[in-house]
């Protein structure tokens, strides 16, 4: 076995491949931008109306209180339900509260103050944040009120503390797993073309009378694509780290050794979907086929707990699911080996298993 | 080894047959190959040439009967096969964003090529091909003739055996061909076996030996005057024109 003259052969069509090596490198940097920038899942600022129809120093501070929640911007009041259903129709507003006229009087009264907040709830991510800002400002006004009355602390307080990101920012949460999902969708992609193109332009028919054997045939296309991949890896880190400030607090060098089972995998991938399509093309849409489970199912968008189960199985069917969890675990919680070894085991056992297959399914001949 | 063959048969073809789901691509055939020999394949296109091409070189496993060329088995043996053959196709194989001189290393290499044996086979190729002018140009900007050339040096870099050209002249100028053939004797006088396909009779007449194919059968072999002979007729290419009427008309 001779992977030398294979592998001189890829190394130099990809250095003289400008346009796929400044896509490979230049990937990964306008994705880092635009998942980091655009994808917030923290819902802020609703644009709220408000029909106070109590018009009273305390209905003021309710609505002063949800404002400073930071979860709703008041951007008019209005004069009737009608008015606010126009609003909120309009997609103008997603909120709106309404402060019954009997306000005041129920609170003076001693009797359960009453106020509505009405949701646009058409997307449950606004809505779950209008929720919670209401929920939160009800409970503010009723402690203080209470401790008003009373004059002794709240009995009871449960203290919330987000740990390993503290400002629950999203980007914190959606860098390290862009690594993964970068490297799966060039990798593979690139992969699965390289021997199709072969075959589009005949000399994998030329190559297959050689006596290259196999294995040397398929490493040489893929130790290139390993390199690349640490570049890609790299690139996501320091973008990440300098843009949105993602924490490292693990080890990087236990980073990069699991990082390779899952570029391998990742590889093997490709390989074998080369294996089983007849031109490039066919390549694109098959790899674009396998990506969409891995955004969708990984665990990167969504998370696996709220899945049902038979979107779980497929989701430990991917390698992405474990490297995903291998990647959060080291950067953010800043965890080793120790608790790492099960995601480890299976993407070394998918490796193994992926480059074996490709390998077999490979023939030597042309039909 | 057979009766009918000799030791000096770079070729022995027995029964080969092949068929790809109801089409019968090759059938039965038997075929010797001399060694030194420079042997023409004729026949129209579909006749079976470069199936039985891609049998030979191990690309395509035989549906029955057997081969061995250079002595090796091509269902068994297709490693040491290959070792042993140069295998030129009219696609040339070449890789377009390569350069002259990085194809020849590349080919060079895979057959086991290295230092300063490498350096110096693809010295003398590019010298004997008049390549070297063009070692630093990219194969994909090469004309058809050059790109051929080219093709012609990576087939032979190990310096095989056995040589197959399928249609090794298509889409070449005159002079290209000429020149090409020019090579072909002389790697023939080295005693390299060559098999050669073409639908240009004029190349098929500067074969020591021919064989025509029809629709997957062997319908004649012999050297060109034996074949004139044989079919009373004056011209390669009326030799082959009647045995295609021929055999079509069997059919029918």
């Amino acid at each position: 076995m001779n992977i030398m003259p294979m592998l001189w052969k890829e190394l130099v069509q990809l250095r003289r491949d400008r346009f796929t090596l400044a896509l490979m490198l230049g990937i990964p940097a306008i994705q880092l931008a635009l998942f980091g920038y655009a994808i917030q899942t923290e819902v802020r600022h609703l644009p709220t109306v408000v029909l106070d129809e109590s018009r009273t120093p305390e209905s003021r501070r309710l609505v002063e209180t949800m404002r400073n929640t930071g979860n709703f911007d008041i951007i008019e009041h209005v004069r009737s339900r009608a008015e606010m259903a126009d609003r909120i129709e309009s997609g103008r507003a997603n909120a709106g509260l309404v402060i019954p006229p009997e306000f005041m009087h129920d609170l003076k009264r001693g009797r359960t103050a009453q106020a509505q907040v009405v949701v646009d709830a058409a997307d449950p991510l606004a809505s779950s944040a209008a929720l919670s800002g209401a929920v939160l400002t009800g409970r503010a006004r009723a402690d203080a009120l209470m401790a008003g009355r009373s004059g002794a602390p709240p009995p009871l307080e449960i203290r919330v503390r987000p740990w390993y990101n503290p400002g629950l920012q999203s980007s914190v949460y959606i860098v390290p797993g862009i690594i993964g999902v970068i490297l799966s969708l060039t990798l593979v992609l690139i992969t699965s073309m390289s021997i199709v193109r072969e075959r589009e332009r005949g000399t994998l028919e030329q190559l297959i009378v050689t006596p290259i054997d196999k294995t040397s045939l398929m490493l040489g296309k893929i130790i290139p694509f390993l390199l690349i991949g640490y570049v890609q890896i790299t690139v996501i880190l320091l973008l990440g780290r300098l843009l949105f400030h993602v924490p490292i607090l693990g080890s990087i060098p236990l980073l990069y050794v699991l990082s390779f089972a899952f570029i391998v995998a990742s590889l093997a991938v490709g390989l074998l979907m080369s294996t089983l399509v007849r031109s490039q093309v066919q390549a694109m849409q098959l790899s674009f086929l396998f990506l969409l489970p891995n955004i969708l199912l990984s665990g990167f968008m969504f998370p696996r707990q709220a899945m049902p189960p038979f979107a779980q199985w497929l989701s430990a069917a991917l390698p992405l699911t474990y490297f995903l969890t291998i990647l959060r675990g080291v950067l953010l919680k800043g965890i080793g080996l120790e608790h790492l070894w099960f995601e480890s085991a299976v993407l070394a056992g998918f490796a193994v298993v992926l480059v074996t297959l490709s390998v077999l399914r490979f023939h030597k001949t042309i039909e | 080894m057979t009766e009918a063959s000799s030791s000096s048969d770079t070729v022995i073809a027995r029964g080969l047959r092949k068929v790809f789901g109801e089409l019968v691509a090759v059938d039965g055939l038997d075929l010797e190959i001399h060694r030194g020999e420079v042997f023409g394949l004729l026949g129209p296109n579909g006749s079976g040439k470069t199936t039985t091409i891609r049998m030979l070189c191990g690309l395509m496993a035989p549906t029955a009967g057997t081969a061995t060329v250079v002595g090796c088995d091509v269902t068994t043996e297709a490693e040491q096969v290959r070792r042993n053959i140069g295998y030129m196709s009219q696609r040339f194989g070449l890789y377009d964003d390569l350069s002259v001189a990085e194809n020849l290393r590349f080919y060079a290499s895979i057959y086991g090529l290295a230092g300063q044996r490498r350096k110096d086979r693809i010295a003398e190729l590019l010298r004997d091909l008049g390549l070297a002018p063009r070692a630093d140009q990219l194969a994909g900007t090469l004309s058809g003739g050059w790109k051929q050339r080219l093709a012609l040096a990576c087939a032979t870099a190990h310096r095989p055996a056995m040589l197959f050209l399928d249609e090794p002249t298509a889409g070449v100028d005159p002079a290209s061909r000429r020149l090409f053939w020019q090579w072909i004797y002389e790697l023939a006088a080295t005693g390299t076996t060559i098999l050669v396909t073409t639908h240009y009779m004029d190349e098929a007449e500067r074969c020591q030996r021919l064989a025509f194919l029809s629709r997957g059968h062997l319908i004649a072999i012999g050297t060109v005057a034996e074949v004139l002979a044989q079919f009373h007729q004056s011209s390669i290419e009326d030799v082959f024109i009647e045995l295609q009427r021929q055999d079509e008309g069997a059919v029918v």
